[in-house]
């Protein structure tokens, strides 16, 4: 099957006709060229987005878009700041609950745990990012919610001391339930990234420092972690762009009220779910409105995303260096374990 | 004995919310399968008992058609630029580029490809929603997923392969077609069925691009439902038995991922390159 016959064999030099070489050339630049069409539609999506996005800049300026706190649709008042505002604090709930968390099953993972656990608790862990988001939703809000009323009611009468946190009534879609499911959601990725990096530390700087006499968990702390600090927050930033961009959990979850949160387990909006909630029935200055939200979204999950590749991407290239032994192909281990955790 | 006894305790409490969610999926969503819930389509009645509202024939269907054509779509294109930027583009500063530029892909929000293709294909066509629109969006999101894996298993191929095959005089396309794909393509198998998976189991990007019917049916040009965006309407009902067909429906599309999982995983188990 595969005899390659060489054109005029008889030649001494290997010279293709002409002819012959056009399906590789014909390859070539049509692989290319897909390739850069994948470059051409991001910058071009970009470019509509924006385009779809003007009149309502023109209306309220950039500026009066993201900061302004007044979003009213019949009034067509357009100021994104409750659904920002929305975005970071369930973002910002979901990474200070999510990460500990994550790292935690990592160290427990890669260094404490028997070897025959470490299988199966990396699939557990895996398949919550198996779970569909809308799943996430309707667990969230059925469940979790009603279940967490009376004890997240608790802490903010105990609390009321305290601004934002403590106070108000608890109603059952609020930020801090929307947190929490995020916080589930990204737990994943982070912890599949904090587990590969984790696997690159040299063993040999974990048995100095275990020969130096540090206990397991010292020698956690004064070999791996400090090794492997920037993959980790490479991992955690993937979970906080994760977090930003969720749009049906938090539709679902957060309450869709308009307005600035006034405390933590009240009910909010966010730039993902604004657009969810409302493009089907958006006209005119709304439905722009609604595309200069995606469009800060965009910009939002594309800072903090290519942030996140970066610091991963320093870590992944530690494994270059020599001492490593582990055997791997560079790079490849981790990303395959990225795509099993839903990236 | 303290740090490793908190850090067993944040990994046990990682788990709970997966039993939980099985276990809530399972009391509540075994209680609404029936014949009648997977062989009828939904009614669109929610004042009714449950035997009025109907099941969810064609939410099933559409999520099978739409994922389909995405799979077609995506995955014949994701392994095409995998294979480029294995075999063509390697570390050129434009491989680099795309390379960067799929990993920001991977990050971009799913309703933000909803949105494009939005603009794309209904406002720049005038038109309305459609089923293949929907798999466009689905196809954009895939797309990152079978690019990055597909090219970890053409890395795994050894250069001496490729090489054997060349010194025998075979054209570079000849190698790529017959030496290269032929080899890996069992190893592709679980990062596009992972793909798939991610695919089915997303609401946003079907909300404006296919967006949600009550009839089966079997023409992309129509409008589609899906089983995602079926929960999605279905959660928010006030009416007990429209949930519970959410909690049903939840329960199938959750089972139907799992199975993709479980083949993956099985599938990559078997065919270990290295």
């Amino acid at each position: 099957m595969q005899t390659a016959s060489l054109p005029g064999g008889d030649r001494a030099t290997l010279v293709r006709s002409p002819l012959a070489r056009l399906p590789d050339r014909a390859l070539k630049y049509g692989l290319t060229a897909l390739a850069a069409l994948i470059l051409a539609l991001i910058v071009y999506f970009f470019i509509r987005l924006v385009g779809e996005a003007r009149p309502v800049f023109a209306k309220e300026g950039v500026f009066g878009f993201v900061f302004g706190n007044d979003w009213n649709v019949s009034a067509e008042h357009f100021g994104a700041l409750p659904l920002v505002v929305g975005t970071l604090i369930t973002s910002a709930l979901a990474l200070l609950i999510g990460v500990p968390v994550a790292v935690a099953t990592a160290i427990y993972a890669t260094e404490l745990c028997p070897l025959r656990v470490r299988a199966p608790l990396t699939v557990l862990v895996e398949l919550l990012a198996a779970v569909p988001s809308v799943v996430y939703g309707l667990w969230g809000i059925f469940f979790l919610a009603p279940k967490l009323q009376g004890a997240e009611q608790w802490v903010a009468d105990r609390l009321s001391f305290l601004p934002f946190i403590g106070g108000g009534a608890v109603t059952i879609p609020n930020y801090f339930v929307t947190g929490l499911v995020l916080a589930i959601m990204i737990l994943p990725i982070v912890s599949a990234i904090s587990r590969e990096v984790m696997a690159t530390v040299p063993s040999d700087q974990k048995e100095a420092a275990l020969g130096l006499g540090a206990t397991r968990w010292e020698m956690i702390r004064t070999a791996v972690l400090p090794y492997c600090r920037s993959g980790i927050v490479g991992g955690a930033m993937l979970g906080l762009g994760r977090a930003i961009g969720e749009t049906i959990a938090v539709t679902i979850l957060i309450g869709d009220a308009p307005q600035l949160g006034k405390h933590l387990f009240g009910q909010g909006y966010s730039l993902a779910a604004v657009i969810a909630n409302e493009f089907g029935e958006a006209q005119g200055d709304h439905r722009s409105a609604l595309f200069a939200a995606g469009l800060v979204l965009f910009v939002l999950t594309l800072l903090v995303n290519g942030a996140a590749r970066v610091l991963v991407m320093r870590a992944a290239r530690a494994r270059h260096a020599p001492g490593n032994g582990s055997g791997q192909t560079p790079g490849g281990g981790q990303r395959l374990a990225e795509t099993a955790a839903g990236a | 004995m303290i740090a490793r006894g908190t850090i067993l305790t944040a990994t046990v409490i990682a788990l709970v919310p997966l039993m939980l969610i099985v276990y809530y999926l399972l009391r509540k969503g075994l209680g609404s399968w029936s014949t009648n819930f997977f062989t009828t389509d939904p009614t669109g009645n929610t004042f009714f008992k449950s035997s009025s509202i109907g099941g969810i024939k064609s939410a099933i269907l559409g999520t099978i058609e739409i994922v389909a054509l995405a799979s077609a779509i995506s995955i014949p294109a994701g392994i095409a630029i995998a294979v480029w930027l294995v075999e063509y583009g390697k570390r050129s500063w434009f491989a680099s580029t795309v390379r960067f530029f799929v990993d920001v892909l991977t990050g971009v929000p799913s309703i933000l490809f909803g949105l494009f293709i939005y603009i794309v294909l209904i406002v720049g066509t005038g038109s309305t929603y459609a089923g293949y629109k929907g798999s466009f969006a689905l196809a954009l999101l895939m797309l990152p997923v079978v690019i990055r894996s597909a090219e970890v298993i053409l890395l795994l191929i050894p250069g001496a392969l490729r090489e054997s095959a060349l010194a025998l005089g075979a054209p570079r396309w000849r190698v790529i077609f017959s030496i290269v794909l032929p080899t890996a393509l069992p190893g592709m198998v679980t990062g596009v069925l992972l793909a798939i998976a991610r695919a089915a189991g997303e609401t946003a990007p079907l909300l404006f691009t296919a967006a949600a019917t009550l009839k089966t049916n079997f023409n992309l040009g129509q409008f589609m439902n899906s089983l995602p965006v079926q929960i999605y309407t279905d959660v928010t009902s006030p009416t007990t038995a429209v949930v519970d067909r959410a909690w049903g429906a939840a329960l199938t599309l959750v089972v139907m991922i799992l199975l993709l999982n479980l083949i993956a995983r099985l599938v990559s188990r078997r065919s270990r390159l290295a």
